[in-house]
């Protein structure tokens, strides 16, 4: 189990205050679907994802994009466990969506550029290294259930 | 990967625009690969690695030369780091997978001071340019 001291927990509530889920989520998803293309791959039915415009404007990409972030909500009210959080979603995400983990820390990398840029000099190196740890938290229990 | 015409422009664009604090981007871009992937401290047991410490800086005026350097010949990265990979591989031996940290923290960097700058579009082009530099410092590994 991650162990979260008091000042990581302070320093992901005061970020997570700060962000719009909607926005950053979409972004988020957008921005993984463009600098990494071949994630598009799970996206097939998602329609017009053949530009970067297209793919920042498509609204199945936004929705989807708020939902994941969403989700991140749920994990930050139950840092101490992720597990069991996350346990259904593991195995959906093995046994129906058939998506390799290393997805996750792809979508974690580029989370936390959204983050440095809609936070500018507020992403601290400690914010940055707080939030790493816990999107590779949140890869790892949404990894667990694999088999 | 290939960088395509498109991604060298965007490449050469950043750095136009960065050029000015290249040194101090490349010092808090350590900063924040020691804080956020402490396991890459291994390679600086001779540092001081205090907030501030002049070896970072140092260190950071180096890696930016060289990032420079690339984006200069960004059409033969292989031929401008040469050197560059030689050490990495028979002196330094630093894990492959470290570069892809640094260069996470490099992209975070860019975009804490220059958010604007890093649309989507330019955001891929860097992250290729990045992989691409780490490529070449690894390529004589083994």
């Amino acid at each position: 189990m991650v162990h979260w001291s008091a000042q990581e927990k302070q320093l992901i509530a005061n970020i997570w205050g700060k962000l719009s889920v909607e926005e950053c989520g979409a972004e988020a998803l957008a921005r993984l679907l463009i600098v990494y293309p071949w994630t598009q791959r799970f996206f097939d039915n998602f329609g017009n994802l053949s530009s970067p415009t297209a793919i920042l404007g498509n609204p199945r990409v936004r929705a989807h994009g708020k939902k994941v972030l969403t989700s991140f909500g749920e994990a930050i009210k139950n840092l101490d466990n992720l597990k069991g959080t996350y346990s259904r979603l593991s195995e959906l995400h093995c046994d129906k969506l058939h998506v390799d983990p290393e997805n996750f820390r792809l979508l974690g990398d580029v989370l936390l550029i959204v983050l440095a840029t809609h936070l500018t000099k507020d992403f601290t190196p400690a914010c940055q290294a707080t939030w790493q740890k816990l999107v590779g938290a949140v890869a790892h229990a949404l990894a667990r259930q694999y088999h | 990967m290939v960088l395509s015409a498109g991604d060298k422009a965007n490449v050469k664009a950043v750095f136009n625009k960065i050029c000015g604090q290249i040194d101090e981007y490349g010092a808090e871009a350590l900063e924040r690969m020691f804080a956020t992937y402490p396991a890459t401290k291994t390679y600086f047991p001779h540092f001081d690695l205090a907030k501030g410490s002049a070896q970072v800086k140092g260190h950071g005026k180096k890696v930016a030369a060289a990032l420079v350097e690339a984006a200069n010949h960004i059409d033969d990265i292989a031929g401008a780091l040469s050197k560059l990979s030689d050490l990495h591989a028979q002196k330094l031996r630093v894990d492959p997978v470290n570069f892809k940290l640094l260069g996470q923290c490099i992209l975070v960097v860019v975009a804490t001071h220059n958010p604007a700058l890093l649309t989507p579009e330019v955001h891929a082009s860097l992250d290729k340019f990045l992989c691409a530099v780490g490529t070449v410092l690894t390529a004589k590994y083994r």
